[in-house]
């Protein structure tokens, strides 16, 4: 675990770089968030699909999966993966601030 | 007044459910019927061994409607959809059932058209899934035949059934081309969406040191967007590609095709939200769910369908006398991992405490994390036990639903924040 400052907040990261308590967040964070993931400038579908991530987390209790998300968010998983080339699912968790997704077991 | 329950699928959790309601309920007061589009009930841990030869379809599959107790009714039907407000099942063939309680047992099912290319040319020719009987028969012929090259044993996406089945394939392979003596000349890939060999830390580790030391290539984070099979290779959606010269994949699962017609049912992949304590479907107080129909954060494995059974069973008896349902389920889930050459590891796990070394049931008992071969007798006896104890809901003396802890070698990291070993 370490603390890390976002958007002038310090925030706790988990060893895989999720938060750890994603009530630390706010929207205010996405543009560091983001570019500590290697986005420099967000588009507003990388945006959409962050956002709805977190909608997600927060009506379910857990991120969906690159595979939901293809279902759900109206972005195909093609589409997802031009969005974020590093696994859309994992990132866009990271930078919504939420848990990793636990979908698999 | 007669109690109706209809209980969709006659798989492992419909039959054991059936015969164990069948046996706390009377029969003059609750009528039991359970629903399945065929009479075939698949002994699915058998399918793995089928492409090597060690059995056959025909030895895993026996008739659904023999299973099940006396004064349980055996319907064969597809279901079209269910009328949650109405309490009613409506069949494919035109009939109509009425409900006071709906236990959803209809199980995953395949969805290979999900992945492009899988079922294009090549599918069951150069390109195979071993989660069928048919998908494991043509298998067997295409390994006795196969003289050498690249095999990929690839899963497309989670949550599938049995999770360790794919790997428990890979020793198996890495055996018989041993057995047949041409292991020096097949590259043998294990490839998977997970960013590790298995989903939780310790038993990664291991599992990862196994593939290694049989020289079977682990291939993660893999998130497979195309199979080609003319052109003999996996493209992930990063554009990674992976050569081939035969390809065994377990493709995406969904829920049953009606839970998706059923409005309100199941969520975008078909599964059912559910209490994952309670095993109650959160649209409906009147509807419960068992096995791999459910949403629940547990592994896809007949295991945990038998520990589901206990709670499942005494919740719908609750659930009818107007009592509060017990949070009984604690997502128990204990598997023989086989490893090939007449050995087998064991794993034991629920919702928060990871596979981890020691024995089951206690401290003495099956060595867990580490190959044995008592553990590969469990496995083979195993199917015995299923037919004449599982399935007609016997409890087995010295193990019960809740996942032991006596034997395990407990750290304070694999526990739950705030317990000690």
């Amino acid at each position: 675990m370490s603390t890390v400052t976002i958007a002038a907040t310090d925030v706790e990261l988990g060893p895989d770089g999720f938060f750890v308590d994603p009530g630390q967040w706010t929207e205010a964070m996405v543009p560091d968030l983001a570019r500590r993931e290697g986005i420099d400038d967000l588009n507003d579908l990388q945006r959409k699909v962050i956002l709805f991530m977190r909608d997600e987390y927060l009506a379910k209790g857990t991120g969906p999966t690159v595979r939901l998300l293809g279902k759900t968010s109206g972005v195909s998983v093609k589409e997802l993966y031009q969005l974020f080339p590093k696994g859309p699912a994992k990132i866009a968790a990271k930078i919504a601030g939420i848990p990793k997704p636990r979908g698999c077991i | 007044m007669t109690t109706t329950i209809v209980i969709l699928g006659g798989g492992t959790g419909g039959t054991l459910t059936a015969n164990r309601l069948r046996k706390v309920l009377p029969v003059h007061d609750v009528r039991i019927t359970v629903v399945d589009r065929d009479d075939r009930h698949v002994y699915q841990p058998g399918l793995l061994f089928v492409p090597f030869g060690l059995t056959h379809p025909e030895d895993i599959v026996r008739p659904r409607g023999r299973q099940l107790r006396r004064g349980i009714e055996f319907r064969e039907s597809a279901v079209e959809r269910v009328d949650i407000a109405a309490h009613e099942v409506h069949l494919d063939d035109g009939s109509v059932l009425g409900y006071d309680v709906l236990v959803v047992a209809s199980g995953a099912v395949l969805v290979p058209e999900e992945t492009p290319g899988l079922t294009g040319a090549g599918w069951m020719e150069k390109v195979f899934t071993f989660y069928t009987p048919e998908g494991a028969g043509a298998l067997e012929g295409a390994l006795a035949t196969f003289d050498g090259g690249r095999v990929v044993v690839n899963v497309v996406d989670l949550p599938i059934k049995c999770p360790v089945a794919p790997l428990e394939f890979c020793f198996l392979a890495d055996w018989y081309f041993i057995e047949r003596g041409i292991r020096d000349r097949v590259e043998l890939s294990y490839v998977t969406p997970l960013d590790a060999a298995f989903t939780r830390p310790v038993a990664s580790q291991r599992l990862a040191g196994m593939l290694a030391a049989k020289n079977i290539n682990l291939i993660t984070e893999f998130n497979t967007g195309e199979v080609d099979a003319e052109g003999g290779r996996l493209v992930s959606y990063d554009a990674r590609e992976l050569p081939f010269d035969l390809a065994v994949v377990v493709p995406v699962h969904g829920g049953a095709p009606y839970v998706g017609r059923s409005p309100g049912l199941g969520d975008a992949l078909g599964f059912v939200p559910t209490d994952e304590h309670t095993l109650q479907a959160k649209v409906s107080p009147d509807i419960f769910v068992i096995g791999d129909a459910a949403n629940v954060p547990a592994s896809k494995a007949g295991s945990v369908t038998h520990f589901e059974g206990e709670t499942l069973v005494e919740n719908v008896r609750r659930h009818l006398a107007g009592e509060p349902l017990i949070e009984g389920f604690d997502g128990h889930a204990n598997c023989f991992i086989e490893t090939g050459f007449g050995k087998a590891l064991l794993i034991d796990f629920n919702y928060d405490t990871e596979p981890l070394p020691g024995h089951y049931p206690t401290r003495v008992g099956l060595p867990l994390l580490a190959e044995s071969r008592l553990n590969h007798l469990g496995k083979l006896m195993f199917q015995s036990f299923y037919w004449h104890s599982l399935l007609p809901g016997r409890d087995i003396p010295g193990i019960g639903s809740e996942m032991p802890t006596a034997g395990k070698q407990l750290t304070s990291a694999a526990l739950p924040t705030g317990e000690q070993p």
